[in-house]
């Protein structure tokens, strides 16, 4: 082999990898991502049954009922509309009526939103970015948690640790 | 009066450090020795100074200084001595001093110890340690000061978050910046071939240890934080793929294709231009998990520090540093020559498939870290990238890196033999055959590809044994004389055997954990008795205990397997008054590689406790693959001949000698 064919051998199996890397990049954004919505986002934008979606809010104070079996209902609100979920499973530490939570699942027939995950805030100040985000566009910011901006870095600690959004699954 | 001293002994640092950014690069362009050495003392002095800062902090931290702001904030007089000092780094603040501490400490290193290197590469790489150290040093000095005080101090700190209050972060923030951190001197040598114009191979070993130092540091932290969440987070969970850990497996695998890249140069003088790029590019992702996790940009649990003065600040060092390495790379790169040829089926070409394959995995990575990012600040929409996604992508480029680990060694450099490879692995392929037949028999459900990801760890775990068998012409030559090889064996070829078997070994306990991990989750009373996994799990009560910052709620639960009773297991929950926080201390008992765990969730209005109960088997193996390479790493890094090789560069003896 001549010194051009060789680097042509190299080059040609490194554009195939990432041919291959590309494609499997592009089919999983496609099938594995999830977005964020509010409930009035759910309102306005007819979302379909079954597809899946990240819900986020503020837990309606008074709507926590457990049910057997660690199956719960709650609602999750934003300011202007409500949204009714169902979970089975554990409730993450840090689950309080009145506080943030992010869940992960999807709309049944009926317009409940089945979740099979819930993330909660991670300490008594820190309200997850994209319900903070979501409430401030709304206008429903209320100031005591504006400051959590300012507060939230200072309390809380090390980001560097390997929480993950398990931490309170 | 500390606090004063420590920010003094900062802003001396940050003076140092501008010294020596400067004086040692004109000392080399006007070829002044006296000049060029000021490197070594001002790195030396540097690291007097910030370790001074740091130690200042500890001692505020210990001694529950609470007139400064960052002890106030993150610490509590009740709190235990050890969290008193592991609080230091919980903070962002003093998680930045520690970064510089480390960052003064590799240059520190590189001062005294590179007495060997060219003066005028040592002057260049100090002096680029210092750019880093200076941007970082401001940074700390213009916004995120630690020493702040308070006009009216308080009686009592507000504590550490109790999450943070664990044995595993006191040893896995230090052990991940020793990694980040550690490949700055890659990049610094790097960017001072590119100033020179100039480097040999004899700059790949220099380059190496430093490489390996890092490398092995990051490998144990990745991996202690790893076990960190597995038990302080009450479900079991080892890796998330979250942003933040993202941000440390990022650099992991551009600095394992380092590492390998570096061997090909020092070995061949080949791929010197990929090798540097390397080196820019991990130390440019330890900076960019540094601004991950520092600016607060992600939507994360991590994501505590949201002070956007911050986040500015660190994107702009981010930039000018990437960003003007990169220029430097693209003007410079093409006047550095290539050398070593070498045939497709070779040791370098199956070198340069691992980098083509470890780049890959980490460009995946860096997409579906930061594509949300992007697409949120483009389109406003807000979407989340979570596991599938890199399951989908990751896994199926490391399982062709795997299956091509073990023919690595086998082939020779220049031109390899594919087909004798084979034949030697033969007996590897064997064993992993039979090893997919056994994990297909024993195994009850599950998914069907699960077996051949056993045989694929068993191939690469025997891979890396038969490439020592191999040398030391195990069954071949007499067993005498097979143990004497051994022993004169290069401790790197150890060494690579171990760090590739240590993957194979992590597979294996990934593979058996996600697929046949068993669990309970329900409501238990005491004296109720659950059935898991051939286990018998009985509750047999709840007791409330106070701890030196928090109450306890404790259960006490006895195990039995066949109807003997083997062991207790208490699993409590914390909560901790200051913050009103609580967290989940899950029980663990290890059966041979495999563990049973046990977390509490919250009490019932009946006097039952939610429980998670999970059987996890030969997960221990997870933790000590890394292990195992870090082992590995070391035993390379161990070498003789990396050691003697280094004071003897061919090149900078050729200066020293008399003209010809």
């Amino acid at each position: 082999m001549t010194r051009k064919q060789r680097r042509l051998t190299i080059i040609g199996c490194s554009l195939a990898v990432l041919g291959i890397a590309a494609a499997l990049v592009l089919n999983a954004l496609r099938d594995s991502i999830v977005f964020f919505s509010t409930p009035s986002m759910v309102a306005e934008q007819h979302i379909a049954p079954g597809r899946r979606f990240r819900l986020g809010g503020l837990v309606q104070p008074g709507s926590l009922m457990r049910g057997d079996n660690l199956s719960v209902r709650f609602e999750v609100a934003d300011g202007k509309d409500k949204l009714p979920v169902t979970y089975k499973g554990i409730l993450p530490d840090l689950f309080r009526e009145g506080q943030g939570v992010v869940a992960e699942g999807s709309l049944d027939r009926s317009g409940v939103f089945r979740a099979d995950t819930v993330l909660a805030k991670h300490d008594e100040r820190y309200m997850p970015k994209e319900v903070a985000d979501a409430l401030k566009k709304q206008g429903h910011w209320k100031d005591d948690y504006s400051d959590y901006g300012k507060s939230a870095g200072a309390v809380a600690s090390e980001a560097n640790v390997q929480t993950g959004q398990g931490a309170t699954r | 009066m500390i606090a004063e001293a420590g920010h003094y002994a900062l802003v001396l640092a940050l003076g140092l450090a501008l010294i020596q950014s400067t004086v040692p690069l004109l000392g080399a362009r006007w070829r002044d020795p006296a000049l060029m050495n000021v490197a070594r003392s001002t790195a030396l002095a540097q690291l007097l100074f910030a370790g001074l800062a740091f130690a200042a902090l500890v001692t505020l931290h210990v001694t529950s200084d609470f007139s400064v702001l960052n002890v106030y904030e993150n610490s509590h007089s009740a709190k235990p001595l050890l969290y008193k000092i592991t609080g230091v780094w919980g903070s962002h603040e003093g998680s930045m001093l520690l970064w510089v501490s480390i960052l003064a400490l590799f240059g520190g290193l590189v001062a005294a110890f590179g007495n060997n290197l060219p003066l005028s590469l040592r002057a260049h790489v100090l002096a680029v340690q210092a750019w880093i150290a200076g941007a970082f040093y401001l940074f700390i000095l213009t916004t995120s000061n630690p020493f702040l005080r308070i006009p009216n101090p308080p009686m009592e700190g507000r504590d550490l978050n109790p999450v943070l209050q664990d044995i595993g972060l006191a040893l896995h923030p230090p052990m991940l910046y020793l990694g980040y951190v550690g490949f700055s001197i890659s990049f610094s040598f790097a960017i001072a071939a590119l100033l020179e114009g100039r480097i040999d191979a004899a700059w790949a070993r220099w380059v190496r240890p430093w490489t390996l130092v890092a490398w092995i540091f990051l490998t144990l932290g990745i991996a202690m934080g790893s076990y960190w969440a597995y038990y302080e987070l009450g479900w079991g969970g080892w890796w998330f793929w979250d942003p933040v850990e993202n941000a440390s497996l990022m650099p992991w695998l551009a600095g394992t294709a380092l590492l390998h890249s570096a061997l090909v140069m020092e070995k061949r003088n080949a791929l010197k231009v990929w090798t540097i790029l390397l080196s820019i590019l991990t130390f440019s992702l330890s900076l960019l998990g540094t601004f991950l996790v520092r600016s607060g940009v992600l939507t994360s649990v991590h994501a505590f520090a949201t002070d956007p003065t911050r986040g500015v600040f660190i994107l702009l060092i981010l930039c000018i540093f990437i960003g003007g390495s990169l220029t430097l790379f693209a003007g410079r790169a093409s006047s550095l020559k290539q050398g070593g040829l070498f045939a497709p089926i070779s040791r370098e070409g199956a070198l340069v498939l691992n980098n083509l394959f470890l780049t890959t995995a980490c460009a995946t990575v860096f997409v579906g870290t930061l594509y949300p990012l992007a697409l949120e600040v483009l389109t406003g929409d807000k979407i989340s990238v979570g596991a599938p996604f890199f399951n989908l992508t990751f896994a199926p480029l490391f399982v062709p890196l795997m299956i091509a680990v073990p023919f690595g060694p086998m082939l020779a450099w220049k031109r390899g033999d594919l087909f004798g490879a084979m034949q030697r692995l033969m007996a590897a392929g064997i064993v992993a055959v039979l090893g997919v037949a056994f994990a297909w028999a024993w195994a009850r459900g599950g998914s069907a590809l699960a077996p051949l990801a056993i045989g694929l760890a068993v191939f690469v775990i025997a891979g890396a044994a038969s490439d020592i068998a191999e040398r030391i012409g195990l069954f071949r030559v007499p067993l005498a004389n097979a143990v004497r090889r051994a022993r004169g064996l290069p401790r790197s070829a150890w060494g690579t055997a171990f760090a590739h078997a240590g993957i194979g070994i992590a597979l294996m306990g990934i593979v058996c954990e996600t697929t046949w991990n068993s669990e309970y989750i329900g409501t238990m009373k005491p004296h109720d008795s659950i059935p898991l996994a051939g286990y018998q799990f009985t509750l047999d009560g709840l007791t409330q205990r106070q701890g030196p910052n928090y109450h306890e709620l404790a259960a006490v639960f006895s195990v039995a397997a066949n109807g003997r009773p083997l062991s207790l297991m208490a699993p409590s929950k914390r909560n901790f008054t200051t913050r009103g926080m609580s967290t989940t201390e899950a029980a663990l008992l290890s059966r041979g590689l495999s563990q049973l765990y046990i977390s509490l969730g919250d009490t019932t209005p009946d006097g039952g406790i939610v429980v998670r109960i999970y059987h996890k088997p030969l997960v221990l193996l997870i933790w000590f693959g890394p292990v195992l390479m870090a082992l590995g790493g070391l035993l390379s890094l161990s070498d003789r001949r990396l050691r003697v090789g280094v004071p003897k560069p061919a090149k900078a003896l050729r200066g020293l000698q008399p003209a010809e």
